[in-house]
């Protein structure tokens, strides 16, 4: 077991490339975790979405050996967090089972809004913060500036900053230092009835369920009865050890120590992340304050191109599921598309991310239906109900009321941008709220906002109109009634359910129009004349048709080059492999979000 | 013509040969073809005789064809060495057609007077358009009254068999000056008229400049001016045999019968693509690289199919199904029926099924049923070629 005072638990809350994993890979390093050469670059970043992305998906942990100045050795243990706003549950996860935080924030871009979010959690929590600006060398560095946003959020003073770059390494000793310096070592008696947190699990294939621990009191040793309190289930401890990051298997743990357990438990639902795992002989009295579940605000319908691949997609969402508890689905059936689910998550970016695995890693081939939220509707008869999906909407005879939630947004922004962003959070129905500014030249906005309105193409629309300098972070406020209204789209007169919207009626006519005149542009020319209609109920609000096709030949000379013709022809074809037949029109797969998105400025 | 007497070409024996040499590149144009190299023309043409000289004997050759490029453009004599290499070694049948492809400028009578002397007895010629301002924008070098001047100086020395090449839809033509060209082509009085849609093609200088906001023909204003053609053509007694193509009954071109019919041809020079022996083949394009191939015995050839099984109902369709006399049923027109895009494509009345034969109401539609057939999957029991044998070859030189 470790000397408590010796222990060091630590998170590093950074936005989006500013380099949170090439810092853990630096402190690996100068820890001697990994080796130069084992070194591969970013090592945490397990999954190859997150490689690619440069982001962190999943919680990761890892055990350094470090001797400090003093002579004395430590034990760090680096808790990793996701750096997304559809994350931040767990994010707050991560931090229950720290003592200290590291607010990254990149040395050109200044502090973002996931980072204050997340910033504002790991003070609310307790946790001793150190702030540090990375990427000095940058030429465009402006630490004295970013300095000056740090202490604006944290208070202190500009000097109590640490500058480094994560890069070349410079500054990486001294935040060692600092940390061994500042954070706490973990509270926790060892002679308590054992209390440890399961902050994150993952499914192994061979090994059952992994839960990673965070021992709060007491002692943990291999082959103890063990029981997860929320659950109820008694186990026993197969396994338990540190990641380093390889798995090192020990004997026992004790107060501080974070680590890894295996029970033999193969299905992750029977192990509840925020639980609290005890000895099952002497039971611990009260559990830790455990976490609220994440609950899934975009829901999108998510349909196999080829309904053959139906069961195919339905084990796809099961395997992810094993590493992904907030993932949730139901089947839903559409007329234009088939069968499906509609499939629930945390955000915009865990809905991406989704949706990609499902296509890369399951090799299937799908069409995913506009995001939306969950409505909840009162019906004339009294009874209430909550839809999750436009087609569910029941008719206008039916309801008494519509409600939509809301989201407080916060978006960061230099204040030059202050204009268009409260023009567009005005035209999505926003209500700004209060404006702080962090310098004077980068200024915080609220504002509450109808989740539906930025769950689709809000982030691009922001980014288009700043430059790509702002950034939105949001949590859930309340539901509030709104005159919503439901548009259909009919192609060929036949509605198609899965282009169906729930939208505010001041908004419905140019919805409408948008969405015909986008569909006009995407589906392409038939054999027949494809009417496009917008509709509320049985009135057609906008029109447009796609004219049927009257070319589609080689009328050149062909040389008696037939093998080229074949292959153009062949090349062709692949394109109209991502059609899907919508009653007798061809659509494009992409058309069924595609259509949604705005190029214009509302 | 009767699809008897078109479905006869598949027993055809003829050759093609590709003559590169322009004056000048047309912007539209993505053919193997070379302008100021005419001082390769005869390295060229002796490299194509060897070619010739090395080709498996066949039998006496129905059909020659010399396409380009211009071949026009070259001096008669070097068509003729090419002519007399083919004769030696496949033999030529009396009445065989030999076309030649030519500019309306090159057609002089004395040049004319020595194409003919050498045996070629139908001439195409690269008329386009008779409307000066869309010749200017094909980067066309004739006049519209030059195209008669060579017509009537082709007919003075004795060809009887005459066709012209118009194209249509380029943009700014105007719905009269293509009517006028019809009528102009008609005016002449030549049994052949091919009607081209000017087409985009990437790599090609019109291909940029449409890349960089150039107007891009209209497809539906092609096919209205196509629709044209196909009305006014027959009124005057050009019937249309294949998607592009319209003759007088019994003047259409044997070559092009052939390959439509899915008979074999060779083919010879730089680019030139060939069917023998059941597999398709094309030639270097380059024409340097062909050049010296030939001459070192690299091989020259660019790459071959073999079409087997399967693959050959396929092709029979894919070739067979540009003639207005359509394809005599068989697994693959069964196959195409019996499938969702057969169907609908039989209820929008592109395709017509008949007792003997399928064939394709809508030529403007071509492609479309040209996609669902490649789209045939092998039934059971068919071998996609068998697997060695389909293997496609590829090498660059």
């Amino acid at each position: 077991m470790t000397d408590q005072s010796r222990i060091r638990n630590f998170s590093i809350i950074a936005h989006i490339d500013h380099g949170k994993s090439t810092l853990a890979d630096r402190l690996l390093e100068r820890t001697g975790a990994i080796s130069a050469r084992e070194m591969r670059d970013q090592v945490l970043d397990t999954m190859d979405l997150e490689r690619e992305r440069g982001i962190t998906i999943k919680a990761q942990t890892v055990r350094l050996d470090y001797r400090a100045a003093d002579g004395a050795d430590y034990v760090l243990n680096l808790i990793d967090t996701p750096g997304h706003v559809d994350f931040s549950y767990e994010v707050s996860r991560s931090l229950a089972a720290c003592e200290g935080a590291l607010l990254i924030v990149d040395a050109a871009q200044g502090v973002q809004a996931q980072t204050l979010a997340n910033a504002h959690l790991a003070i609310e929590a307790g946790l001793e913060v150190i702030a540090a600006i990375n990427k000095i060398d940058l030429p465009a560095a402006d630490p004295e500036q970013v300095a000056g946003e740090l202490v604006n959020i944290l208070g202190g003073s500009p000097d109590d900053v640490l500058r480094l770059s994560a890069k070349t390494g410079e500054g990486v000793d001294t935040l060692l230092e600092t940390l061994v310096r500042q954070v706490p070592a973990p509270p926790g008696d060892p002679d308590a009835p054992l209390r440890a947190l399961v902050f994150d699990s993952y499914f192994d294939a061979f090994r059952g369920v992994v839960c990673y621990l965070r021992v709060v009191d007491g002692r943990l040793g291999v082959g103890d009865s063990i029981r997860f309190m929320a659950t109820g289930e008694t186990h026993e401890a197969d396994e338990i050890g540190f990641l380093t990051p390889k798995a090192v298997p020990v004997g026992s743990v004790g107060p501080g120590e974070v680590a890894y357990l295996i029970t033999g438990v193969k299905e992750i639902d029977r192990i509840k992340v925020g639980d609290t795992v005890t000895n099952a002989r002497n039971r611990a009295s009260q559990p830790l304050p455990g976490y609220t579940e994440p609950k899934p605000m975009v829901f999108s319908g998510v349909f196999p191109t080829d309904g053959d691949d139906y069961q195919k997609l339905r084990e796809a969402l099961e395997k992810l599921k094993l590493n992904d508890a907030s993932l949730t689905w139901e089947p839903e059936t559409s007329r234009a598309l088939g069968f499906g689910f509609r499939v629930g998550f945390l955000g915009l970016l865990h809905m991406e991310i989704v949706r990609e695995r499902l296509e890369r890693e399951y090799d299937l081939d799908l069409v995913a239906t506009a995001p939306s939220v969950a409505y909840r509707v009162g019906l004339l008869d009294g009874e209430s109900m909550v839809i999750k999906s436009p087609q569910d909407l029941p008719e206008p005879m039916k309801r008494r009321e519509v409600a939509e939630p809301y989201v407080r947004a916060m978006i960061l922004t230099p204040t030059e941008y202050v204009g268009p962003i409260m023009e567009l959070a005005t035209n999505r129905r926003g209500v700004v709220g209060n404006m702080n500014y962090l310098s004077p030249e980068r200024v915080e906005l609220d504002f509450e906002i109808p989740l539906a309105e930025i769950v689709f193409d809000f982030f691009d629309v922001l980014k288009s109109k700043t430059k790509g300098y702002a950034s939105l972070d949001y949590e859930p406020s309340e539901y509030r009634e709104a005159d919503l209204v439901k548009v259909d789209i009919l192609l060929n007169a036949q509605p198609v359910d899965a282009f169906s919207a729930i939208i505010h009626r001041d908004h419905a006519l140019e919805y409408g129009t948008k969405m015909t005149t986008r569909l006009r542009e995407l589906i392409p020319r038939q054999l027949f004349d494809v009417p496009i209609q917008a509709a509320i109920g049985g009135r057609v609000i906008s029109r447009e048709t796609v004219k049927a096709r009257r070319k589609d030949v080689t009328a050149k000379c062909y040389g008696g080059d037939i093998t080229r013709k074949k292959k153009l022809l062949q090349k062709q074809k692949e394109g109209k492999k991502r059609m899907k037949m919508v009653g007798s029109v061809e659509v494009p797969q992409e058309a069924f979000v595609a259509a949604l998105r705005v190029d214009d400025d509302r | 013509m009767t699809p008897e007497s078109a479905d006869r070409h598949a027993d055809s024996a003829a050759a093609y040969v590709h003559i590169p040499f322009c004056s000048k590149v047309c912007p539209y144009c993505d053919f193997a073809v070379v302008a100021g190299k005419d001082d390769l023309a005869n390295r060229y043409v002796d490299a194509v005789v060897t070619e010739i000289d090395r080709s498996e004997p066949w039998r006496p050759l129905d059909a020659v064809y010399f396409g380009g490029g211009t071949p026009s453009h070259v001096d008669p004599q070097l068509l003729g060495r090419a002519l007399d290499a083919l004769a030696r070694r496949h033999g030529i049948d009396n009445d065989a057609e030999i076309s030649l492809e030519a500019n309306p400028e090159d057609f002089s009578a004395a040049t004319a007077g020595r194409f003919r002397a050498l045996g070629f007895n139908r001439v195409s010629f690269g008329a386009q358009s008779f409307d000066t301002g869309v010749l200017a924008s094909l980067g066309r070098r004739h006049q519209g009254e030059e195209i008669a001047g060579s017509v009537w100086n082709a007919r003075g020395v004795g060809f009887q068999r005459l066709s012209l090449d118009l194209i249509y839809g380029t943009p700014g033509e105007s719905d009269d000056s293509w009517a006028r060209s019809l009528t102009r082509a008609l005016d002449l009085g030549v049994d052949h008229v091919s009607c081209y849609a000017l087409t985009v093609e990437p790599g090609t200088a019109l291909g940029r400049s449409v890349a960089g906001g150039a107007v891009a023909p209209d497809p539906d204003l092609q096919a209205d001016r196509y629709e044209l053609a196909d009305r006014v053509l027959p009124e005057h007694g050009l019937e249309r045999y294949e998607v592009s193509n319209w003759a007088r009954p019994g003047q259409e071109c044997r070559y092009n019968l052939t390959v439509w019919a899915q008979g074999e041809y060779l083919a010879f020079g730089n680019g030139a693509n060939g069917f023998r022996n059941g597999v398709r083949y094309r030639n270097l394009r380059r024409l340097e690289a062909y050049i010296s191939a030939v001459e070192t015995g690299a091989g020259h050839r660019a790459g071959e199919d073999r079409i087997l099984g399967w693959d050959a109902e396929l092709d029979r369709l894919f070739v067979g199904l540009r003639r207005v006399v359509g394809v005599s049923h068989g697994p693959g027109t069964h196959a195409l029926l019996a499938g969702d895009e057969g169907r609908r494509l039989s209820e929008a009345g592109v395709i017509a099924a008949g007792e003997q034969r399928l064939v394709v109401l809508r030529p403007l539609l071509t492609d479309m049923v040209h996609r669902a057939v490649l789209d045939l999957a092998t039934p059971r029991g068919w071998a996609q070629g068998g697997a060695a044998d389909n293997v496609s070859v590829e090498s660059h030189a």
